[in-house]
């Protein structure tokens, strides 16, 4: 049982941790401006196919372009799509982003057409150390301390420098914050740059797991770390992250404890877990502050 | 008391007056619109009536999307899962038990041996569609807004996930064949003409109307004693009711199944067209699928190519570019006319109101 644990856990944990940095990109534009973004999966994607296209390249090359890359997007749709809706209500933006999403995506498929892209990043992490008198796989390890190192880094970020003051300002009250002098455009922006940033380190990371990218690679983890956010507490970071957490670690456990028949199903239990969530927290575990409607 | 019966008497026979008739207008140009276009295009060539066939069936589709969302302004992605499951039912109980016994090794007995007919399976659909909307509908309708939008999300992705793994009984991922295939311009358009017809007098009940006081502002609706979770229920049953039968006639028009057909790309496509059109309108939605078919179906004879009259050139688009183009067109709606192409009114013979 020991050493079988230990690799279900640095499984389940990285799992959860790029949920959870999913999540995070998802929570940070949402706590801002309210809108539920869809397209953080073509933030994820994209940087993927960045990947894949300068797959000849040095990794230091390849990594630091998927980076810019998704940074780039993610301005560039700020600016064009959600810029002009912003102060709209919450349902039509989440329509919006979901076009912005099936646009890209669309443009992708027309551009690269829609079979699946061999793609190996992290080629040098490939083989396993021994932990605790356990085998572990060292691309999975890295992950978790990945995740874990850009945790504490956001975390800093938003504690301890101007921008994230700001940020935190904004999440709480978007109009006070900015009779108080945050500019809104700065601070929205900043939320996008630190959302692909995110993205681009899942990208980087899902894709080496995987092996491959699809036009729809970044929606399936994207479609998870969403009911993550919801399940955490839409507009709460620490919600977010924990969320992202849990789906994660309780789908890898699920595949590891259901029995044969229901391992396909797992994904439906998580689902329900969320309506669940929903319909006994509609706030969430931790809902967040000044996000109740007002009358 | 007097006041009462005489409100009464009123109410029997209001569709008479010139003002109930006058209400009726939108209806009636309707459905003048979808029966022209079902005569015109049944002396067309057999393919041209199969792409208007098809229109027919998201028309119908848009309509039972638009019952709920348009008239409540609550999100759903849901529906494309209740047009699988009518889909699915029909199938069951309409194929030919040979056909069932070399695909779906887990069917009950009596389920495995039996065909009914087509309209007992198209019903039975419908029926189990607004049955499953009833039972996931009644908590879910509490959530507004985002969690609303989420919810459903999962449950279309709960529907997905159980379709593609129930191998025994649908099949799972590879596709479900031997549908029979009933579905004809004739039957497609009359349905459509049905859903309108009951779209529409939906629309006009006193419970749509506390329904769209709900969609303006939920609180001062429940105020005046809308009850609002009902409401919306009602909406969602009727409206995944209609979904359901629109599968049905997917199913039976193209004779296939593949879950992939209820997924997120539907999803997209009738989403757009209901936005594209109006999402708070009957004529919104009706326009919608109109608009969006009729570009569809020209980027896609774009893709096929075309030969220009005169010169010596074909006119030929990459292929996938209409996909792009919908897209774009749909996040240009929502940028520029959020309201779609009809604002929200309804169509009336002096134009839009």
């Amino acid at each position: 049982m020991g050493s079988a644990f230990i690799p279900i856990m640095i499984d389940a944990f990285s799992v959860g941790g790029l949920y959870a940095l999913t999540a995070l990109g998802i929570g940070l534009i949402f706590s801002v401006m309210r809108l539920a973004n869809f397209a953080h999966a073509e933030f994820v994607t994209v940087p993927a196919y960045a990947l894949f296209v300068l797959s000849d390249h040095p990794v230091v090359v390849s990594i630091s372009a998927a980076v810019l890359v998704a940074v780039v997007l993610a301005l560039v749709t700020e600016r064009a799509a959600f810029r002009p809706l912003r102060g709209i209500d919450p349902a039509t933006m989440l329509i919006a982003s979901f076009a912005v999403s099936m646009f890209i995506q669309r443009l992708l498929v027309f551009a690269f057409d829609s079979r699946i892209k061999p793609v190996n990043p992290l080629a040098v992490l490939d083989g396993s150390v021994a932990l605790f008198g356990a085998q572990v796989n060292l691309l999975k390890l890295t992950t978790v301390i990945t995740c874990l190192v850009l945790l504490i880094a956001l975390t800093v970020f938003l504690k301890y420098t101007r921008f994230g003051l700001e940020m935190r300002a904004a999440a709480e009250d978007f109009t006070m914050s900015r009779l108080l002098g945050v500019r809104a455009n700065r601070v929205i922006a900043t939320a996008f740059v630190l959302s692909a940033l995110l993205a681009a380190v899942v990208a980087v990371l899902f894709s080496a797991q995987t092996g491959f990218v699809h036009p729809r690679f970044g929606l399936q983890i994207v479609i998870i770390a969403f009911v993550a956010t919801v399940i955490g507490g839409l507009g709460n970071l620490l919600g977010a992250a924990v969320g992202g957490f849990l789906v994660g670690v309780v789908s890898t456990l699920l595949q590891a404890l259901l029995p044969p028949d229901l391992r396909p199903f797992r994904e439906a239990f998580v689902f329900l877990l969320v309506i669940l969530v929903l319909l006994f927290r509609p706030q969430g575990l931790f809902p967040a502050r000044g996000l109740k409607e007002r009358i | 008391m007097i006041r009462h019966e005489a409100d009464t008497s009123a109410r029997s026979d209001r569709w008479l007056t010139p003002d109930g008739l006058a209400r009726l207008v939108p209806l009636f140009i309707l459905v003048v619109v979808v029966a022209a276009v079902m005569l015109a295009a049944s002396q067309l060539g057999i393919v041209q009536q199969r792409r208007v066939t098809f229109g027919f069936i998201s028309l119908i589709t848009v309509v039972g999307l638009y019952v709920f969302m348009g008239n409540s302004g609550v999100l759903n992605f849901s529906f494309v899962g209740f047009m699988a499951i009518g889909a699915y039912v029909s199938a069951l109980l309409t194929m030919r038990p040979q056909v069932k016994a070399t695909f779906l090794r887990d069917l009950p007995d009596w389920l495995a041996a039996a065909q009914f007919d087509p309209v007992v399976g198209a019903l039975a659909g419908g029926f189990a569609a607004a049955l499953v909307a009833l039972v996931v509908g009644l908590p879910i309708m509490r959530l507004s807004g985002i969690g609303a939008g989420i919810a459903t999300l999962s449950v279309l992705i709960i529907f997905y996930i159980v379709l593609g793994n129930w191998t025994g009984v649908t099949g799972g991922q590879r596709s479900l064949m031997g549908l029979p295939t009933y579905v004809t311009i004739w039957n497609a358009g009359l349905a459509a003409i049905g859903a309108i017809v009951l779209a529409f007098v939906y629309q006009e009940s006193r419970s749509c109307l506390a329904l769209r006081a709900s969609r303006e502002d939920e609180v001062a609706a429940r105020a005046a004693g809308v009850r609002v979770v009902r409401e919306r229920l009602t909406a969602f049953v009727l409206g995944a009711f209609i979904c359901g039968m629109a599968g049905v006639f997917y199913g039976h028009f193209l004779g296939t199944l593949r879950v992939e057909n209820f997924y997120l790309d539907p999803t997209f496509l009738y989403i757009t067209m209901l936005v594209v059109g109006g999402m708070r309108s009957l004529t919104g939605a009706v326009l919608g699928v109109i608009v969006i078919s009729t570009l569809t179906e020209l980027l896609r004879l774009l893709e096929i190519g075309v030969r220009l009259p005169g010169i010596d050139a074909a006119l030929k688009a990459p292929a996938g570019l209409g996909d792009v183009v919908l897209a774009a067109m749909m996040l240009g709606i929502i940028l520029f006319r959020p309201q779609g192409i009809t604002g929200g009114r309804e169509i009336t013979l002096r134009g839009l109101r």
